[in-house]
């Protein structure tokens, strides 16, 4: 993996300026959904072989959350996108 | 062939042509009673006690690279059974137990050297919380001394003791955990296996679980199908994708973790300590060399490497405990895929497929647990049942809302 991560809002920076959360491909359930529903999204991972998509916090930087989507085997990172922007449907 | 000191000296006046391979190359057979994917520590171990105690001799144990070629030489050599919780402590000590008369057993050096491992503490919450884990192992009859701070001085004195911010005020000691040969536990496993009609099958990578009637019934692999009575699962970093292979999702991440060794120095470090106000541990190889390792890197992963800045940040966590490192250099450095959990703790359990067994979960903890992981899997292959002490060690345990979590850190496995 490239030791440097391109912000979207600051640009290339150290890695270590980030916090990793994870899998950025879970969708939170409805607080009612049921305890099958919570159990999966809190406790099962896709754990995928290849391309990743995950929350990384810059915390060092910024302090926006990131969706950076990687490749595990590899660790090229293919893309970096501001999540809130992300997920509001604009230029992430 | 057993080995002995009478073996090699004889051996030598015959010029050492008589040493035979420590085990065949065998071609897979159509049909196994039990197949084991994954040819390392934990898959071998567990061959190993299959044949040896539970008397299941049709085994085969299918490895996609060489043999010990994944976390089983990838790791920092410790075994220790310093844990809290119930639901580890007992079955860590029973590893334990059986390191200690290990290499009578399986007829092999495995170099274990019970040198002691020492975790310092160095805050008054911290000092607390070690001496309740070293409470928690004397009631479950595992040796636990608290040392003051004097008493760690006197043992290793070139520690950081007056450091402003995290000054030592000593250490939970552990005198019987130590190191092993990590290399030779496979090896010996192997050996063991292998003369007991155990079928070793490397460079043989398992592509598909077939199914019948919702029971297993073979794998496909590289070498073509192979036929099972039952599936047992020893895939450590690789467990989602095999399990994926039958429909399973597990509770599981793969993350790397980098080991290191330094160039060689004079002994300086007879046991093994781990700083407390970092993730840093570290002990000293028979040839000299510091191997030690700190935190997984962070983000998923299933390439054997790591990235510099955990390499630099384990380097600072080291020095900050051991000032005098500052000039030593690494010598090598190399990676291995964790099975991170969503507790940080094992899984050795049946599966919702009847006879599909699953072994995983191991965090960075797998190597320690080699023996007892083995053991404790023959033990529910053969008998259908778990082992006394792996009984909390349930896949379900998280649907269940019984987490045996040692740190408190929650569903997070970048942070086990």
């Amino acid at each position: 993996m490239a030791s440097l991560i391109t912000c979207p809002h600051c640009g290339q920076r150290p890695k270590e300026e980030f916090t990793i959360k994870g899998d950025a491909g879970l969708a939170r359930p409805a607080p009612d959904a049921g305890a099958d529903v919570w159990y999966d999204y809190v406790y099962l991972r896709d754990n995928p072989k290849g391309l990743h998509k995950e929350y990384w916090h810059h915390s060092s930087g910024c302090r926006r959350w990131l969706i950076v989507e990687r490749d595990t085997v590899t660790h090229k990172v293919h893309s970096v996108s501001d999540a809130a922007l992300a997920k509001l449907g604009g230029a992430a | 062939m057993r080995y002995s000191a009478l073996s090699v000296f004889l051996n030598g006046l015959r010029g050492n042509k008589g040493w035979a391979p420590a085990w065949r190359q065998p071609q897979p057979k159509p049909h196994y009673d039990v197949i084991i994917v994954g040819g390392g520590g934990h898959g071998l171990s567990t061959a190993y006690y299959l044949a040896k105690t539970f008397g299941i001799t049709n085994v085969a144990v299918l490895e996609k690279g060489y043999l010990g070629s994944g976390n089983i030489g990838r790791n920092t050599t410790i075994i220790r059974s310093n844990y809290l919780l119930s639901g580890n402590n007992p079955f860590y000590e029973l590893s334990m137990k059986l390191w200690e008369g290990l290499e009578q057993d399986f007829n092999f050096n495995a170099m274990v050297s019970q040198r002691g491992v020492l975790n310092l503490f160095h805050s008054d919450a911290q000092r607390d919380a070690y001496t309740r884990r070293g409470n928690a192992m004397r009631l479950h009859g595992v040796d636990a001394e608290l040392l003051d701070r004097q008493a760690v001085r006197e043992k290793l004195p070139f520690l950081d003791f007056d450091n402003a911010r995290f000054p030592i005020m000593g250490g939970l000691l552990q005198p019987r955990g130590g190191t092993v040969r990590h290399d030779a536990v496979a090896w010996g496993y192997a050996r063991g296996a292998d003369s007991r009609g155990v079928d070793i099958i490397t460079h043989c990578e398992v592509t598909g679980i077939r199914r019948e009637n919702g029971r297993v019934v073979g794998v496909e692999t590289t070498k073509g199908f192979i036929g099972c009575g039952k599936l047992a699962l020893a895939a450590a970093g690789n467990s989602t994708v095999v399990a994926d292979m039958a429909g399973l999702r597990l509770p599981i991440e793969s993350h790397v973790l980098q080991a290191f060794v330094s160039e060689g120095l004079k002994p300086f470090i007879d046991c093994v300590v781990t700083f407390g106000a970092g993730h840093f541990y570290v002990s000293q190889s028979d040839k000299g060399g510091l191997v030690f390792g700190g935190d997984i890197d962070g983000y998923n992963s299933y390439a054997q490497r790591g990235n510099l800045a955990t390499v630099e940040h384990v380097a600072e966590a080291g020095v900050a405990m051991i000032p005098s490192l500052t000039r030593v250099r690494y010598l090598r450095t190399w990676g291995g895929i964790m099975d991170m959990s969503m507790d940080g703790s094992p899984i050795i359990d049946r599966t919702p497929i009847d006879n599909l067994y699953l072994n995983a979960c191991w965090c960075y903890g797998g190597f320690k647990a080699t023996p007892a992981s083995g053991y404790c899997y023959a033990h529910l292959i053969a008998r259908n049942e778990p082992h006394e002490t792996a009984r909390q060690m349930r896949l379900d345990r998280f649907a269940r809302g019984y987490q045996m979590d040692e740190k408190g850190v929650g569903a997070q496995p970048n942070l086990h």
